[in-house]
């Protein structure tokens, strides 16, 4: 922009005077508003708040238990009208509970059957296993996740058999569930584009009058990738019941949140799209559960899309390949294990009366059973079929693909025959 | 509809032959959807979705926010719940947005998820020059596209083929990369779209949906002295290349290749052996290209049949140019003829 036209704009900015600047413009034709911001203003309106007030995040992260497992007084929760937590029943804690601590024995577990050689890889989301079940727990038996390769945990807490989940991890195939079966969709590697197939998914269940919700899952680093943008931005104006929760653990591989966004907070995005967003202690079982729940009805009850943004911490390296101590402190890990997610909850059921010693050694073994069979199963010897390599990349094999399979049958009886004969 | 006694066969575009194709797929499938930039009220920039909104409904053919990721990645979702999205990328550059959504994951879902979960999208690109056209709305993007495994890549070269292979396309359970060759957007030919419906409903052509390589490949001219391979916008410059060559006493053989992918082998080597020669012709420049492609099949299957190299005659190894200067590029008449004189004929 050239000095005589940033000149030009100046007056104009004054003539529209600063009290309301945008009313002039909101009803000239040929710029009407999309139907999710008269929706937005109805809520609103009904919590006695402005629209601006309900899309922005509360004025602190949500904090329903401190650290030491202690409720936080009321009016330090960060709640307030139109962005109310009432805190879930014991049962459903009791039973986030027992999915956390399962949850933590699959990410060691497998952590160290990386170490052992006996996984490829596996992005362990040890620290963040509040976010995982919460995820899984805040939706209905119709309802889809959409998980990262991150979140293995959310997937088993959802449902899917954890040596299905491993199949991709163990390096068998890329995907070892059924995304249908499950309402999970696959987890892989490339950044943020499973926001838009969630999108999609709750797109299509609009369209047949299904009242499906659709949860995807991202991390802080992701919300720079302008499928990020997309998927929002369409959410929002076809009007879609999805939540997008991203997990903010303050690293995406060694870069900061520092260096990803300048934004006063990553929830302070959904307002751009006109959407609600929301930030909780994503190391509070309680306040994450409270949060996507409500999240998940409001997406239901009015069919829109909304943004939580959880704040927790990747406790481990990115992965086996990752040495964290190139970009940070021990320190600063230090600090997080104190908020650990598993030891707040327990606590606040254990003072509560509603976990004994009974039911956490019930709770423990549950956990050792699964992780037992992850170790069973994943030391076991792998029977692939090499010729499955040409089966699914059509719905038939095309001409080419059966002269290939030919040739590596081939190559596999040639191999075999050789073997015999040595 | 079928009530149409005789055939009547009317001026039909190339436009309303595509546009008859979706209009008949969505009225007999309420999972076929169709989306993309300016697609509803105003039918497209090419007019090729004209109509559908009103006769369908905003849920069935509708606008999106200006955003070819977003548009190929909700179309993802959607197949996977249950639709079939039939999307359209204005032109052939502005697709590049979508192309980590293509090339990740619809090419991919399927293998992936041991078949688990098929992604039935059409995507509908504009492409090819010829029509005086800026940068970045002439390219020749197939390459890229074939070149991932996983996708189907179709393109038809006339009116009739705009119908059945749209129709087909929609219908296959793969996903597909239907290229459709906008300098014939305005084509016409003398065809009977009823009869064409009926033809494809009663199954008579396209009998195989899962579209089988076998009989692809079309033969759109008989010849016997040399055998001219091309697809989408070439074949009609071929077609005249092949008539000035017969006033010379050459008998040119024009194959349309039709679908890239899957390929029709049989077809193409049933032709050059039949001839012993063999030019390919492809708008796109010609390194790496489907051309390339073509020519190696060629060598690898008709070898001993071959009474001289095969040849290309593609556009050059540069970025598309500006519309003044494109019919320098575009493999033409003259460039194609010359190719068939270097054909060692003297022998």
């Amino acid at each position: 922009m050239t000095d005589s036209s940033t000149k030009n704009t100046a007056p104009e900015k004054t003539a529209a005077g600063p009290a309301t600047p945008h009313q002039a413009v909101d009803h000239e034709p040929g710029h009407e508003k999309a139907e999710q911001a008269a929706r937005i203003q109805e809520a609103s309106r009904s919590f006695g708040i402005s629209a601006e007030q309900y899309m922005l995040p509360a004025a602190q992260q949500i904090r329903l238990l401190d650290p030491e497992g202690e409720l936080v007084p009321e009016d330090q929760q960060g709640t307030g009208p139109g962005h109310e937590y009432p805190i879930p029943e014991d049962e459903t804690l009791l039973q986030a509970y027992e999915a956390l601590v399962a949850g933590r024995r699959v990410n060691d577990q497998n952590y160290a059957l990386v170490r052992q050689g006996r996984l490829a890889v596996y992005p362990s989301s040890h620290g963040q296993e509040a976010c995982q079940v919460g995820a899984a727990l805040a939706l209905g038996e119709a309802d889809w996740l959409f998980p990262t390769y991150r979140d293995t945990v959310a997937a088993i807490a959802r449902g899917v058999d954890p040596l299905e989940v491993m199949v991709s991890f163990r390096g068998d195939w890329h995907c070892g569930y059924d995304p249908h079966q499950y309402k999970v969709g696959p987890q892989s590697t490339p950044l943020t584009t499973q926001l838009l197939h969630a999108v999609g998914v709750a797109h299509a269940a609009k369209l047949r009058g299904e009242d499906t919700v659709v949860l995807a899952m991202c991390g802080d680093g992701a919300t720079s990738e302008g499928d990020f943008h997309e998927a929002l931005n369409f959410a929002a104006v076809f009007e879609v019941p999805v939540v997008f929760f991203i997990q903010n653990n303050g690293y995406a591989i060694s870069v900061p949140l520092s260096s990803q966004t300048a934004a006063p907070s990553l929830a302070h995005k959904a307002i751009g799209y006109g959407m609600a967003g929301e930030r909780v202690d994503g190391n509070d079982m309680v306040a994450v559960l409270a949060t996507l729940r409500r999240a998940v009805r409001l997406a239901r009850e009015n069919s829109m899309p909304l943004l939580v943004e959880a704040m927790t911490y990747r406790m481990q390296a990115h992965t086996n390949a990752d040495d964290d101590s190139r970009y940070r402190d021990a320190d600063e890990v230090e600090h997080w294990q104190r908020a650990d997610p598993l030891v707040r909850l327990g606590k606040y059921l254990t003072a509560k009366g509603a976990l004994d010693d009974d039911a956490e050694s019930r709770i423990a073994a549950a956990a050792e059973e699964v992780a037992a069979s992850l170790r069973q199963a994943m030391t076991a010897e792998a029977s692939n079929d090499p010729l499955e390599l040409f089966e699914h990349v059509y719905s038939a094999p095309t001409a080419q693909l059966r002269e290939q399979r030919e040739k590596l049958a081939d190559e596999l009886q040639r191999s075999t025959t050789d073997q015999g004969a040595n | 509809m079928s009530t149409a006694t005789a055939a009547k066969t009317a001026t039909t575009t190339f436009a309303s032959a595509l546009n008859t194709a979706m209009s008949d797929a969505m009225e007999r499938d309420p999972s076929v959807v169709v989306f993309g930039e300016d697609v509803g009220p105003l039918g497209g920039v090419f007019r090729i979705t004209d109509g559908l909104t009103k006769r369908f409904g905003t849920d069935r053919c509708f606008d999106t926010p200006l955003a070819e990721s977003g548009i190929a990645g909700m179309a993802v979702g959607m197949a996977i719940n249950g639709m079939r999205p039939v999307i359209e990328m204005q032109f052939d550059a502005f697709a590049y947005p979508s192309l980590e959504q293509v090339f990740s994951h619809i090419a991919k879902m399927a293998n992936r998820t041991r078949g688990r979960v098929r992604l039935p999208i059409v995507i509908r690109i504009p492409y090819g020059g010829g029509v005086g056209g800026v940068e970045h709305h002439c390219d020749s993007s197939e390459a890229y596209y074939a070149h991932t495994a996983g996708l189907k890549v179709f393109t038809p070269a006339s009116v009739d083929d705009g119908y059945r292979m749209l129709r087909e396309a929609i219908d296959t359970d793969d996903p597909v990369v239907f290229f459709e060759p906008k300098k014939l957007y305005w084509s016409k030919a003398e065809e009977d779209l009823s009869a064409l419906r009926e033809q494809y409903e009663s199954g008579a052509s396209g009998q195989d949906h899962s579209v089988g390589p076998q009989g692809r490949a079309r033969v759109v001219r008989e010849g016997t002295d040399v055998s001219l391979i091309s697809y989408g916008p070439s074949v009609s410059t071929v077609l005249k290349a092949a008539e000035a060559a017969a006033e010379e006493g050459i008998s040119a053989e024009v194959l349309d290749l039709r679908s890239i992918v899957p390929f029709d082998d049989e077809a193409l080597q049933r032709t050059v052996t039949k001839t012993g020669r063999a030019v390919v012709v492809a708008e796109a420049q010609g390194f790496v290209s489907v051309a390339s492609e073509i020519v190696a099949r060629v060598q690898e299957r008709c070898f001993h049949s071959l009474a001289s190299p095969v040849l290309r005659v593609t556009g050059f190894d540069i970025p598309y140019p500006s519309p003044k200067l494109e019919t320098h590029h575009l493999p033409d008449v003259d460039r194609i003829l010359d190719a068939l004189d270097e054909l060692q004929w003297e022998d």
